[in-house]
């Protein structure tokens, strides 16, 4: 597996944010972008995911368009945002469930998942009484549940205390270690241990 | 197959949200009650008139409380981040936009049609016309909901969208409403209403298969 970005351009309002960028990577491997505010680390993140188009230039996977690929990238792919993208009104088991349902089923059970991001015993407490660090550990369990060869992570260490940050680098090293492949955006420094990591320096 | 399991998943997760805020789900139905009532208000009291009247305000009062309900099909999804999930997920996203339509119809819906014959009652339409205005009602009332989505799904980016929503959908819902209420109108003189029928159910048929298209390309332009 393979993801390629070719001569990528993004503008904003007349404001060229990066133009003519070029990476590659392939499986056990990572790209992580770094850069200071607004030089376009989530833009280029959500053209990864397929939501933004670029500008310009070309985004490929095993050398295929992804835009013309559509659902069949996103079989391949897991996305946590900035936005947790978890319904408060449903309990975390549900919000698994759903989750589930939505990708591409069979990594791991929804129990299996909770136990990872320590989340057992909150099975059935609605998302809307657990706190943000405990609902970003919801949104990355989601990542555990569906079968997907690609995370695309936006600043996945927000709200999260210390062990969590460690178990989030921990989930995304053994996802390498898997043959997977990691998009990354963070301002923090990531330890992925002995990982292939490709850094992309926005505001150079 | 896995993309029944989706849409029954997504569809189940919505009920399930829409049946723990139920004080939310009242308000349609509250908003139907009240403007049909304002009508005797208004015109005055006079049973022939209310009568004549009945099929139009029955059904204007259920297009505008189903407009007023639009909204929530996508933005709660749009404000919590699942909608970007949505469309990021495995399966084609016009059958996931369908199945949140259909979800949204049995929350909004499906009670105005329960409540529309007491209110029809209410005003004097003759017996003979209540299966007219709930067959219409029925076909009808899920055209209003698919096509709304397009227009929540086009403005669902904006911070106020809800003038804007409501003029780019309420001229879509005119042949709805002019052939809903000819069917009851229709049925309260006892004349056939076979030709409003087959209408309201082509545009249902219409509608169920390819605002769901639309509705998917609208939102990949909003999220984008």
């Amino acid at each position: 597996m393979n993801l390629a970005g070719e001569g990528l351009e993004c503008t904003r309002d007349d404001r060229v944010l990066f133009t003519g960028l070029d990476f590659s990577v392939d499986s056990g491997g990572a790209l992580l972008v770094e850069g200071r505010n607004g030089t376009g680390k989530t833009t280029l993140l959500r053209m990864i995911c397929g939501i933004r188009r670029p500008d310009a230039g070309e985004l490929r996977y095993d050398g295929e368009c992804i835009f013309s690929l559509g659902s069949d990238y996103h079989t391949h792919m897991a996305y946590v945002g900035h936005m947790d993208g978890i319904k408060r009104e449903l309990t975390a088991e549900e919000n698994l469930r759903v989750a589930d349902a939505l990708g591409r089923p069979g990594r791991m059970s929804i129990a299996a998942a909770l136990e990872r991001v320590r989340l057992a015993g909150f099975e059935d407490v609605q998302a809307n009484k657990f706190s943000a660090g405990q609902r970003r550990r919801l949104a990355l369990a989601r990542l555990l549940v569906s079968k997907a060869e690609l995370w695309v992570l936006d600043e996945p260490f927000t709200s999260l205390d210390r062990h969590g940050v460690k178990l989030v680098e921990e989930l995304m090293a053994e996802h390498i270690a898997e043959g997977g492949m990691l998009a990354v955006t963070s301002h923090h420094d990531v330890d992925l241990g002995a990982a292939d990591v490709l850094r992309l320096d926005l505001s150079a | 197959m896995s993309w029944g399991r989706a849409f029954v998943a997504l569809a189940r997760r919505d009920l399930t949200i829409a049946f723990r805020r139920r004080s939310e789900m009242a308000n349609p139905l509250l908003f139907f009650v009240m403007v049909v009532t304002l009508f005797p208000l208004g015109v005055g009291p006079e049973p022939k008139l209310l009568a004549n009247m009945a099929p139009g305000v029955v059904w204007v009062a259920a297009l505008l409380a189903a407009l007023l309900s639009l909204d929530g099909i996508f933005r709660p999804d749009f404000e919590d981040g699942t909608l970007e999930q949505l469309v990021l997920s495995a399966h084609p996203v016009p059958l996931l936009v369908l199945a949140k339509v259909c979800a949204h119809w049995l929350i909004t819906g499906l009670p105005l049609l329960l409540v529309a014959p007491l209110l029809a009652l209410f005003l004097g339409l003759p017996e003979g016309a209540m299966g007219a205005l709930m067959a219409s009602l029925l076909l009808g009332t899920p055209v209003l909901s698919l096509v709304g989505a397009i227009g929540v799904a086009l403005t669902v980016g904006l911070r106020k969208g809800g003038m804007i929503l409501s003029l780019l959908v309420l001229p879509l819902y005119v042949p709805v409403l002019i052939f809903g209420a000819s069917a009851v109108d229709a049925a309260s003189m006892s004349l056939p209403i076979a030709a409003q029928m087959y209408i309201l159910g082509a545009f249902l048929a219409l509608a169920a298969s390819l605002t769901p298209v639309a509705t998917a390309a609208a939102l990949k332009i909003s999220l984008s």
